[in-house]
């Protein structure tokens, strides 16, 4: 919010909306997600946890493995001056794993839907836009891949590769691309026929070009869905290997872990064990939902024009 | 038309032997044998015997080709891990009516409640009910389904029979009544279908929203068309591609079961066949839900090809109307 008023602070809101006409596309682009304020709190707060998942060390009271013996496991949050957020199962402070859990998740939460995009995206758009018997393969082996299921897929890899972050990113990464193809190949079947592609390509512009400077940005808003609801899952994806012993070993931390761990104890009495991970995992997707729809609706000039008029 | 289909059902069976081949090779890989895992403490001669016996000591590509033969004939063997070792086929003929039952409810309330509720946020968009319906959408697929459950039985479950290990007997809503329409399938739907309905608000809204800016409705608008006809004719017609591309394969998705609802509500359904047949290597079982499962998508994605070319006729997809662009 600060930065706001960093902008506007010249000039009265009239010679400011005069100021607006000579910016740059860019420009009028980050004003408009500026002013869109649940876009811009969804912001801060995904800075703030990426913030705390980088200096986690510095940051969290304790260790996140180091066992208090001396209390009693599951204290509730607000009970001890010591551990704001109580004990988990095995005595250990719930903070400082929340904030050390933050660098896992963050990492699977992210990582996960990026690979999965950089695959997925590009694959999906050479099938959409080249069509005939490239598409019909690509998407045969969409098919393929679609069938074979992942947790069978997860075992054999993983007991190969050993467990670990990086391995489950891997994983998971290979398992979740075929959203993304499935997509943004539908986004270019529908677009590829539509005037302005047929007058881009009129003007001698390549099919890369194509793609990505006239369809794609078209295509952006149900990806973007599909991104703010890949990071969730990715977080419990991890969660669910972790629970078989086969993803994240003990002590690591992992929001998902942690919520997993919810299941065995009675989750109505130790409430703080299922309900801070929730919370966080949640905080998280609705951030990444209103900076997806706030960025939309910032780079396209066109949305805000129409719906104010239909307001 | 028909013979578009026809293609795709011939590419269908040679999709089904990949995956089939794919995945048998691959559980094999899998460390751990059906009778070696856990500790069930066979000796090795009894292990042998055992292996002997399902035929197990016998090379891979044997095995497959035994295991072609029967699959064929839809045989796909006696399960490993099921009590009373009956045939695979029986096992999903039994439990797959059940699931069926809850997945068709959960598609119906998550569709209808998700598409309103889609449609209203991209029409009122950044009001507070297009803010209210981004909020709910996220607590539906970040709150996990445990405790979602958790708290329904808590609230409302246990007073009424729900939730009971073993208990799924299903009174009909009046006596005499066909058993589909009943109480107990109340709770298990609400918590399974959050999750849907929450993808099916999120990608409506952002389809409708992106389809509402076009200027082909602006110029309707300006022909003074009415709300109803503009929203069903101009704005879903062309928010539907990305919208049938993403809920489609919700349907196979939904009515295949989940392990967790079925563990919860006491369903004696398939869900839970996904998971366990994995972990305990009831290899006849994986390779008899693998394959339903394949089936299954092969058609929603042939449906989804189909349901393009008829929303948007300009869309070819490879061997439909014989256009090869």
């Amino acid at each position: 919010m600060s930065e706001l008023a960093g902008v506007n602070t010249p000039g009265v809101p009239k010679i400011a909306s005069e100021k607006v006409e000579r910016r740059s596309v860019w420009g009028q682009a980050a004003l408009r997600f500026r002013r869109n304020r649940l876009a811009m709190a969804g912001l801060v707060f995904l800075l703030l946890l990426a913030f705390i998942a980088i200096f986690a060390d510095l940051l969290a009271p304790y260790s996140f493995s180091r066992a208090f013996l001396d209390k009693r496991a599951n204290l509730l949050p607000f009970t001890h001056p010591d551990h704001l957020l109580g004990l988990d199962s095995s005595s250990r402070d719930y903070l400082s794993r929340l904030i050390f859990g933050a660098r896992t998740s963050l990492q699977v939460g992210l990582a996960v839907p990026i690979i999965a995009f950089l695959i997925g995206v590009p694959l999906g758009a050479i099938s959409g836009y080249l069509g005939g018997r490239v598409d019909f393969a690509i998407q045969r082996v969409v098919e393929v891949a679609t069938a074979i299921p992942p947790l069978l897929f997860a075992l054999f890899l993983l007991s190969v590769l050993g467990t670990g972050v990086t391995n489950v990113i891997l994983v998971l990464s290979i398992t979740s691309w075929i959203e993304a193809t499935r997509l943004t190949r539908a986004q270019m079947l529908a677009l590829k026929e539509r005037e302005f592609v047929l007058s881009a390509r009129a003007l001698g512009a390549g099919g890369w070009r194509i793609i990505a400077q006239h369809i794609l940005p078209s295509a952006l808003s149900p990806l973007m869905v599909l991104f703010s609801f890949s990071v969730p899952l990715a977080i419990f994806s991890e969660a669910g290997l972790s629970f078989l012993g086969i993803g994240i070993t003990e002590p690591t931390p992992s929001w998902g872990k942690m919520l997993g761990s919810g299941i065995g104890t009675s989750i109505r009495v130790y409430y703080h064990i299922a309900l801070f991970p929730t919370l966080l995992v949640a905080l998280t997707m609705l951030s990444f939902s209103f900076v997806g729809d706030g960025l939309q609706e910032a780079l396209d000039p066109s949305r805000s024009r129409a719906s104010g008029k239909l307001q | 038309m028909a013979a578009f289909i026809l293609r795709r059902l011939g590419a269908l069976f040679f999709v089904l032997l990949a995956v089939s081949i794919i995945v048998f090779v691959l559980m094999n890989l899998v460390p751990g044998g059906p009778f070696s895992l856990g500790e069930r403490g066979y000796t090795p001669d009894a292990l042998a015997n055992l292996e002997r016996k399902y035929g197990l000591d016998k090379p891979l590509t044997e095995r497959y080709l035994n295991f072609l033969i029967g699959a064929v004939q839809l045989d796909f063997g006696y399960s490993f891990a099921v009590a009373g070792s009956p045939p695979v086929s029986q096992v999903i003929l039994q439990t797959w009516p059940v699931t069926l039952h809850v997945g068709i409810y959960t598609i119906l309330v998550s569709f209808t409640l998700g598409l309103t509720l889609g449609i209203v946020a991209a029409y009122r968009r950044n009001s507070w009910i297009d803010n209210a319906v981004t909020f709910t959408a996220t607590l539906g697929i970040a709150v996990p389904n445990f405790i979602i459950a958790t708290f329904l039985l808590f609230l409302i479950g246990y007073q009424n029979g729900w939730g009971e290990p073993n208990k799924w007997i299903i009174p009909p809503l009046w006596s005499g009544g066909p058993a589909i329409l009943s109480w107990d399938y109340f709770l298990p739907v609400i918590t399974y279908a959050l999750a849907p309905t929450a993808l099916v608000a999120r990608y409506t809204r952002a389809s409708v929203a992106d389809a509402l800016n076009a200027d082909y409705v602006r110029t309707a608008h300006a022909k003074g068309l009415s709300e109803g006809h503009i929203m069903a004719r101009h704005v879903l017609r062309n928010a539907m591609i990305p919208m049938i591309t993403v809920l489609l394969p919700q349907i196979p998705n939904l009515l295949t079961g989940s392990l967790f609802i079925e563990v919860v509500y006491g369903i004696p359904g398939l869900g839970k066949f996904f998971v366990t047949s994995i972990f305990n290597r009831d290899y006849p079982m994986i390779m008899g839900l693998v394959l339903l499962v394949a089936f299954f998508w092969g058609m929603t994605y042939l449906v989804t090809d189909i349901l393009y070319t008829m929303i948007d006729p300009r869309i070819r997809v490879y061997g439909s109307k014989g256009g090869t662009t």
